[in-house]
Protein backbone atom coordinates (compact mmCIF):
# COMPACT_ATOMS: atom_id res chain seq x y z
CA UNK A 1 0.00 0.00 0.00
CA UNK A 2 2.88 2.54 0.83
CA UNK A 3 4.15 3.73 -2.40
CA UNK A 4 6.24 6.80 -0.79
CA UNK A 5 9.02 4.64 -0.84
CA UNK A 6 9.67 5.36 -4.67
CA UNK A 7 9.65 8.55 -5.74
CA UNK A 8 7.26 9.30 -8.46
CA UNK A 9 5.73 12.26 -9.11
CA UNK A 10 2.23 12.60 -9.11
CA UNK A 11 1.47 14.70 -12.16
CA UNK A 12 4.20 12.36 -14.59
CA UNK A 13 2.18 9.33 -15.83
CA UNK A 14 4.94 6.64 -17.12
CA UNK A 15 8.39 7.18 -16.77
CA UNK A 16 9.77 4.58 -18.95
CA UNK A 17 13.37 3.30 -18.47
CA UNK A 18 13.89 1.24 -21.77
CA UNK A 19 16.62 1.08 -23.37
CA UNK A 20 17.31 1.70 -27.40
CA UNK A 21 18.35 -2.28 -28.07
CA UNK A 22 16.23 -4.22 -30.06
CA UNK A 23 13.59 -5.87 -28.18
CA UNK A 24 14.27 -9.37 -26.45
CA UNK A 25 11.10 -10.06 -24.77
CA UNK A 26 12.98 -9.22 -21.26
CA UNK A 27 10.87 -6.29 -21.18
CA UNK A 28 11.77 -2.68 -19.66
CA UNK A 29 10.38 -1.19 -16.51
CA UNK A 30 7.81 1.58 -15.84
CA UNK A 31 7.89 3.46 -12.90
CA UNK A 32 3.90 4.79 -11.94
CA UNK A 33 1.86 5.27 -8.82
CA UNK A 34 -1.51 3.10 -8.89
CA UNK A 35 -3.64 5.99 -8.69
CA UNK A 36 -2.55 7.02 -12.41
CA UNK A 37 -2.20 3.45 -13.63
CA UNK A 38 -6.11 3.07 -12.24
CA UNK A 39 -6.78 6.22 -14.02
CA UNK A 40 -5.51 5.26 -17.29
CA UNK A 41 -6.65 1.92 -17.79
CA UNK A 42 -10.10 3.46 -16.93
CA UNK A 43 -9.79 6.27 -19.18
CA UNK A 44 -8.11 3.72 -22.07
CA UNK A 45 -11.62 1.70 -22.21
CA UNK A 46 -14.73 3.29 -21.64
CA UNK A 47 -17.49 0.99 -22.24
CA UNK A 48 -20.49 2.71 -22.61
CA UNK A 49 -24.02 1.06 -22.10
CA UNK A 50 -25.90 0.71 -25.38
CA UNK A 51 -28.95 2.19 -25.61
CA UNK A 52 -30.55 5.65 -26.88
CA UNK A 53 -33.29 7.52 -26.32
CA UNK A 54 -34.17 9.43 -29.82
CA UNK A 55 -32.38 10.93 -32.73
CA UNK A 56 -29.13 11.41 -30.82
CA UNK A 57 -28.89 7.79 -31.09
CA UNK A 58 -28.50 8.24 -34.73
CA UNK A 59 -25.44 9.96 -34.25
CA UNK A 60 -24.28 7.96 -31.56
CA UNK A 61 -24.50 5.14 -34.01
CA UNK A 62 -22.71 6.93 -36.32
CA UNK A 63 -20.08 7.15 -33.78
CA UNK A 64 -19.92 3.58 -33.19
CA UNK A 65 -19.97 2.79 -36.88
CA UNK A 66 -16.70 2.42 -39.31
CA UNK A 67 -16.37 6.04 -40.06
CA UNK A 68 -15.48 7.45 -36.73
CA UNK A 69 -15.15 4.43 -35.13
CA UNK A 70 -15.16 4.72 -31.38
CA UNK A 71 -13.15 2.07 -30.73
CA UNK A 72 -10.04 3.35 -31.62
CA UNK A 73 -10.58 4.73 -27.99
CA UNK A 74 -11.24 1.15 -26.60
CA UNK A 75 -15.30 2.96 -26.52
CA UNK A 76 -17.35 -0.18 -27.63
CA UNK A 77 -21.24 -0.54 -26.20
CA UNK A 78 -22.36 -3.20 -23.47
CA UNK A 79 -25.08 -5.10 -23.66
CA UNK A 80 -25.89 -4.82 -19.86
CA UNK A 81 -25.43 -1.96 -17.42
CA UNK A 82 -23.34 -4.38 -15.04
CA UNK A 83 -20.32 -4.09 -17.75
CA UNK A 84 -20.83 -0.62 -18.17
CA UNK A 85 -18.38 2.52 -17.02
CA UNK A 86 -20.40 5.40 -18.84
CA UNK A 87 -24.05 6.09 -19.56
CA UNK A 88 -24.65 8.17 -22.75
CA UNK A 89 -27.85 9.27 -22.51
CA UNK A 90 -28.67 9.98 -25.81
CA UNK A 91 -31.83 11.41 -26.96
CA UNK A 92 -35.45 13.01 -25.11
CA UNK A 93 -35.80 11.95 -21.05
CA UNK A 94 -39.76 11.37 -20.82
CA UNK A 95 -40.92 11.14 -17.30
CA UNK A 96 -41.93 7.84 -17.91
CA UNK A 97 -38.33 6.64 -19.11
CA UNK A 98 -36.76 8.55 -16.03
CA UNK A 99 -37.52 6.12 -13.37
CA UNK A 100 -35.56 3.31 -16.01
CA UNK A 101 -32.78 5.71 -16.66
CA UNK A 102 -32.15 6.08 -12.86
CA UNK A 103 -32.07 2.48 -12.43
CA UNK A 104 -30.30 1.10 -15.19
CA UNK A 105 -27.43 4.03 -13.58
CA UNK A 106 -28.25 2.51 -10.30
CA UNK A 107 -27.11 -0.51 -12.15
CA UNK A 108 -23.53 0.33 -13.18
CA UNK A 109 -20.42 -0.74 -11.19
CA UNK A 110 -19.06 2.16 -9.34
CA UNK A 111 -16.93 3.96 -11.10
CA UNK A 112 -19.18 5.36 -13.29
CA UNK A 113 -19.52 8.27 -15.37
CA UNK A 114 -22.46 9.91 -17.45
CA UNK A 115 -22.52 11.86 -20.76
CA UNK A 116 -25.30 13.89 -21.17
CA UNK A 117 -25.80 13.89 -25.21
CA UNK A 118 -27.94 16.65 -26.53
CA UNK A 119 -29.84 19.57 -26.05
CA UNK A 120 -33.05 17.58 -24.61
CA UNK A 121 -31.25 15.81 -22.01
CA UNK A 122 -28.95 18.70 -20.90
CA UNK A 123 -32.23 20.77 -20.36
CA UNK A 124 -35.26 19.30 -21.97
CA UNK A 125 -34.10 21.41 -25.18
CA UNK A 126 -37.11 22.06 -27.60
CA UNK A 127 -39.39 20.85 -24.96
CA UNK A 128 -38.63 23.20 -22.45
CA UNK A 129 -41.55 25.13 -22.02
CA UNK A 130 -44.32 23.14 -22.96
CA UNK A 131 -42.82 19.66 -22.93
CA UNK A 132 -44.95 18.25 -19.73
CA UNK A 133 -43.80 14.65 -20.43
CA UNK A 134 -39.96 15.63 -20.88
CA UNK A 135 -37.64 15.98 -18.20
CA UNK A 136 -35.79 19.51 -18.52
CA UNK A 137 -32.34 17.83 -18.24
CA UNK A 138 -31.12 14.41 -17.01
CA UNK A 139 -29.10 16.16 -14.26
CA UNK A 140 -32.56 15.84 -12.14
CA UNK A 141 -32.15 12.36 -11.99
CA UNK A 142 -28.75 11.18 -12.14
CA UNK A 143 -25.22 13.01 -11.66
CA UNK A 144 -23.75 14.31 -15.20
CA UNK A 145 -20.22 14.24 -15.62
CA UNK A 146 -20.18 15.82 -19.10
CA UNK A 147 -22.48 17.47 -21.22
CA UNK A 148 -22.49 17.55 -25.53
CA UNK A 149 -24.46 20.41 -26.68
CA UNK A 150 -25.98 20.40 -29.87
CA UNK A 151 -29.40 19.18 -31.37
CA UNK A 152 -27.97 16.70 -32.08
CA UNK A 153 -24.47 16.64 -31.88
CA UNK A 154 -22.17 15.78 -34.57
CA UNK A 155 -20.25 12.93 -33.80
CA UNK A 156 -16.79 15.01 -33.27
CA UNK A 157 -18.90 16.47 -30.87
CA UNK A 158 -19.38 12.87 -28.84
CA UNK A 159 -16.19 12.12 -29.98
CA UNK A 160 -15.15 15.71 -27.97
CA UNK A 161 -17.08 14.76 -24.69
CA UNK A 162 -15.65 11.37 -24.23
CA UNK A 163 -11.69 13.23 -24.50
CA UNK A 164 -13.49 15.45 -21.98
CA UNK A 165 -14.44 12.90 -19.83
CA UNK A 166 -10.87 10.92 -20.58
CA UNK A 167 -9.21 14.51 -18.99
CA UNK A 168 -11.54 14.27 -16.19
CA UNK A 169 -10.45 10.71 -15.52
CA UNK A 170 -6.84 11.06 -15.83
CA UNK A 171 -7.05 14.11 -13.02
CA UNK A 172 -8.75 12.15 -11.17
CA UNK A 173 -7.81 11.24 -7.40
CA UNK A 174 -10.65 8.33 -6.37
CA UNK A 175 -11.81 9.29 -3.09
CA UNK A 176 -10.73 6.12 -0.46
CA UNK A 177 -13.26 4.96 1.71
CA UNK A 178 -13.19 6.84 5.14
CA UNK A 179 -13.82 2.83 6.67
CA UNK A 180 -11.14 1.61 4.94
CA UNK A 181 -9.07 4.08 6.06
CA UNK A 182 -9.85 3.80 9.66
CA UNK A 183 -9.59 -0.07 9.54
CA UNK A 184 -5.79 0.55 8.00
CA UNK A 185 -5.05 2.89 10.62
CA UNK A 186 -6.45 0.54 12.94
CA UNK A 187 -4.62 -2.68 11.70
CA UNK A 188 -0.84 -0.42 11.44
CA UNK A 189 -1.66 0.79 15.14
CA UNK A 190 -1.95 -2.84 16.49
CA UNK A 191 1.26 -4.50 14.49
CA UNK A 192 3.50 -0.35 15.30
CA UNK A 193 2.05 1.21 18.16
CA UNK A 194 4.50 3.42 17.98
CA UNK A 195 3.87 4.96 14.79
CA UNK A 196 2.80 8.04 14.18
CA UNK A 197 -0.44 8.65 12.19
CA UNK B 1 -71.90 7.80 -53.86
CA UNK B 2 -71.60 11.66 -53.05
CA UNK B 3 -72.01 13.39 -49.61
CA UNK B 4 -75.23 14.32 -49.71
CA UNK B 5 -76.75 10.82 -50.87
CA UNK B 6 -75.12 9.68 -47.83
CA UNK B 7 -76.61 12.37 -45.10
CA UNK B 8 -79.87 11.58 -46.85
CA UNK B 9 -80.00 7.92 -46.12
CA UNK B 10 -78.02 8.31 -42.95
CA UNK B 11 -80.94 10.89 -42.26
CA UNK B 12 -83.48 8.94 -43.25
CA UNK B 13 -82.44 5.77 -40.76
CA UNK B 14 -81.76 7.68 -37.89
CA UNK B 15 -85.02 10.48 -37.71
CA UNK B 16 -84.63 9.75 -33.95
CA UNK B 17 -80.71 11.69 -33.84
CA UNK B 18 -80.64 15.09 -35.34
CA UNK B 19 -78.10 14.38 -38.04
CA UNK B 20 -76.97 17.47 -39.36
CA UNK B 21 -74.27 18.33 -42.68
CA UNK B 22 -71.47 20.74 -42.33
CA UNK B 23 -70.67 21.68 -46.01
CA UNK B 24 -69.36 25.11 -45.45
CA UNK B 25 -65.57 23.76 -46.02
CA UNK B 26 -63.65 21.88 -48.69
CA UNK B 27 -64.47 18.47 -46.47
CA UNK B 28 -67.88 18.12 -45.88
CA UNK B 29 -68.78 16.58 -42.56
CA UNK B 30 -71.48 14.54 -41.30
CA UNK B 31 -72.53 15.79 -37.65
CA UNK B 32 -74.42 13.36 -35.51
CA UNK B 33 -74.90 13.71 -32.14
CA UNK B 34 -72.50 11.87 -29.83
CA UNK B 35 -74.53 9.22 -28.18
CA UNK B 36 -75.59 7.90 -31.52
CA UNK B 37 -72.15 7.60 -32.49
CA UNK B 38 -72.28 3.70 -32.36
CA UNK B 39 -75.42 2.92 -33.63
CA UNK B 40 -74.29 5.42 -37.06
CA UNK B 41 -71.30 3.49 -37.13
CA UNK B 42 -72.68 0.43 -37.01
CA UNK B 43 -75.11 1.37 -39.93
CA UNK B 44 -72.07 3.33 -41.68
CA UNK B 45 -70.17 0.04 -41.54
CA UNK B 46 -72.81 -2.99 -42.26
CA UNK B 47 -74.58 -1.30 -45.04
CA UNK B 48 -74.58 -2.54 -48.50
CA UNK B 49 -74.09 1.07 -49.83
CA UNK B 50 -71.48 1.84 -47.71
CA UNK B 51 -68.93 -0.68 -46.73
CA UNK B 52 -67.29 1.67 -44.35
CA UNK B 53 -64.81 -1.19 -43.27
CA UNK B 54 -61.77 1.54 -42.89
CA UNK B 55 -61.46 3.81 -40.17
CA UNK B 56 -58.47 5.59 -40.65
CA UNK B 57 -58.34 8.09 -38.18
CA UNK B 58 -60.19 9.15 -34.48
CA UNK B 59 -59.18 13.37 -33.62
CA UNK B 60 -60.19 14.42 -30.76
CA UNK B 61 -60.61 18.89 -30.36
CA UNK B 62 -60.94 20.93 -26.94
CA UNK B 63 -62.37 24.28 -28.33
CA UNK B 64 -61.76 25.28 -25.03
CA UNK B 65 -63.74 27.07 -21.98
CA UNK B 66 -65.33 29.79 -23.94
CA UNK B 67 -66.83 27.59 -26.31
CA UNK B 68 -67.17 24.83 -23.61
CA UNK B 69 -67.66 21.98 -26.31
CA UNK B 70 -65.23 19.09 -26.92
CA UNK B 71 -64.88 17.74 -30.81
CA UNK B 72 -64.67 13.78 -32.11
CA UNK B 73 -63.83 13.56 -35.76
CA UNK B 74 -64.10 9.74 -36.85
CA UNK B 75 -61.99 9.84 -40.86
CA UNK B 76 -64.07 6.57 -42.37
CA UNK B 77 -62.97 4.85 -46.28
CA UNK B 78 -64.85 2.43 -47.92
CA UNK B 79 -62.49 0.31 -49.51
CA UNK B 80 -64.88 -1.34 -51.46
CA UNK B 81 -66.89 1.82 -52.94
CA UNK B 82 -63.99 3.88 -52.83
CA UNK B 83 -65.30 6.73 -50.79
CA UNK B 84 -64.50 8.94 -47.65
CA UNK B 85 -66.65 9.92 -45.07
CA UNK B 86 -66.02 12.53 -42.28
CA UNK B 87 -68.29 12.03 -39.05
CA UNK B 88 -68.18 14.58 -36.19
CA UNK B 89 -69.54 14.85 -32.94
CA UNK B 90 -69.86 18.08 -30.86
CA UNK B 91 -70.51 17.37 -26.70
CA UNK B 92 -70.20 19.95 -24.31
CA UNK B 93 -66.99 19.80 -21.56
CA UNK B 94 -66.99 19.10 -18.45
CA UNK B 95 -65.29 21.32 -15.51
CA UNK B 96 -62.97 20.75 -13.27
CA UNK B 97 -65.89 19.34 -10.67
CA UNK B 98 -68.00 17.09 -12.77
CA UNK B 99 -67.30 13.84 -14.47
CA UNK B 100 -65.38 13.44 -17.80
CA UNK B 101 -67.22 13.83 -21.36
CA UNK B 102 -68.79 10.50 -22.33
CA UNK B 103 -69.27 9.14 -25.74
CA UNK B 104 -69.65 5.58 -26.79
CA UNK B 105 -66.91 3.28 -28.09
CA UNK B 106 -66.61 2.48 -31.70
CA UNK B 107 -64.11 0.13 -30.89
CA UNK B 108 -66.18 -2.99 -31.06
CA UNK B 109 -66.69 -2.11 -34.74
CA UNK B 110 -63.42 -1.16 -36.51
CA UNK B 111 -60.59 -2.62 -33.87
CA UNK B 112 -58.67 0.47 -35.22
CA UNK B 113 -60.71 2.43 -32.51
CA UNK B 114 -59.30 0.59 -29.71
CA UNK B 115 -56.01 2.61 -29.56
CA UNK B 116 -57.06 5.32 -31.03
CA UNK B 117 -59.96 6.02 -28.31
CA UNK B 118 -57.21 5.22 -25.75
CA UNK B 119 -55.43 8.41 -26.81
CA UNK B 120 -58.01 10.25 -26.93
CA UNK B 121 -58.96 9.16 -23.19
CA UNK B 122 -55.04 9.80 -22.11
CA UNK B 123 -54.52 13.14 -23.93
CA UNK B 124 -57.37 14.89 -23.75
CA UNK B 125 -59.94 13.13 -21.18
CA UNK B 126 -62.51 11.74 -23.22
CA UNK B 127 -64.29 8.42 -21.57
CA UNK B 128 -65.52 5.67 -23.96
CA UNK B 129 -68.72 3.73 -22.86
CA UNK B 130 -68.09 0.30 -23.59
CA UNK B 131 -64.32 0.19 -24.35
CA UNK B 132 -62.68 -2.61 -23.17
CA UNK B 133 -59.13 -1.92 -21.82
CA UNK B 134 -59.81 2.27 -20.97
CA UNK B 135 -56.21 2.81 -19.96
CA UNK B 136 -53.41 5.55 -20.71
CA UNK B 137 -51.69 4.08 -23.78
CA UNK B 138 -48.87 7.53 -23.75
CA UNK B 139 -48.42 8.29 -20.38
CA UNK B 140 -47.32 6.69 -17.34
CA UNK B 141 -50.22 5.60 -15.49
CA UNK B 142 -49.99 7.76 -12.33
CA UNK B 143 -49.97 10.83 -14.47
CA UNK B 144 -51.92 13.48 -13.32
CA UNK B 145 -54.16 15.14 -15.80
CA UNK B 146 -54.96 15.13 -19.39
CA UNK B 147 -52.29 17.45 -21.35
CA UNK B 148 -53.94 18.52 -24.25
CA UNK B 149 -56.99 20.11 -22.97
CA UNK B 150 -56.84 23.65 -22.80
CA UNK B 151 -57.11 24.02 -19.15
CA UNK B 152 -54.65 21.66 -18.44
CA UNK B 153 -52.04 23.04 -16.06
CA UNK B 154 -49.22 20.26 -15.11
CA UNK B 155 -48.54 18.85 -11.80
CA UNK B 156 -45.49 20.36 -9.76
CA UNK B 157 -43.59 17.10 -9.19
CA UNK B 158 -43.62 13.77 -10.92
CA UNK B 159 -41.65 10.78 -8.52
CA UNK B 160 -40.67 13.67 -6.56
CA UNK B 161 -38.34 15.37 -10.28
CA UNK B 162 -39.50 18.76 -10.67
CA UNK B 163 -41.85 19.01 -14.09
CA UNK B 164 -41.42 22.11 -15.04
CA UNK B 165 -38.60 23.99 -16.46
CA UNK B 166 -37.98 26.41 -13.81
CA UNK B 167 -37.55 25.11 -10.03
CA UNK B 168 -40.98 24.67 -8.49
CA UNK B 169 -42.70 28.41 -9.56
CA UNK B 170 -45.89 27.99 -11.56
CA UNK B 171 -45.90 29.55 -14.72
CA UNK B 172 -46.88 32.74 -15.05
CA UNK B 173 -50.63 32.36 -17.25
CA UNK B 174 -49.88 32.86 -21.07
CA UNK B 175 -51.12 35.75 -23.11
CA UNK B 176 -51.83 33.56 -25.96
CA UNK B 177 -55.44 33.71 -27.08
CA UNK B 178 -55.76 29.84 -27.19
CA UNK B 179 -54.76 29.61 -23.40
CA UNK B 180 -57.09 32.36 -22.14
Amino acid sequence: MHFKAISVPKSGIFKIFMSERIKTGDGGIILTNAEDLMNWARLSSLWPMGFGLACCAIEMMATYAANYDLERFGIMPRPSPRQSDVMIVAGTVTFKMADRIRRLYEQMPEPRYVISMGSCSNCGGPYWEHGYHVVKGVDRIIPVDVYVPGCPPRPEALIGGFMKLQEKIRGKQEAVPGLFLEMEAAGEKAVYPNLPI
Amino acid sequence: MTFQEITDIVAGRFPEFAVTAETKNPQPALIVPAESIAAVCRFLHEDQRFYFDYLACITAIDNGTTADTMELIYNLTSIPYGIDLTLKSIFPRNTAETTLPSVPTVSHIWRTADWHEREAYDLMGITFEGHPDLRRILLPEDWEGHPLRKDYDAQERYHGIYVRYEDGKPLEPSSHPDRV
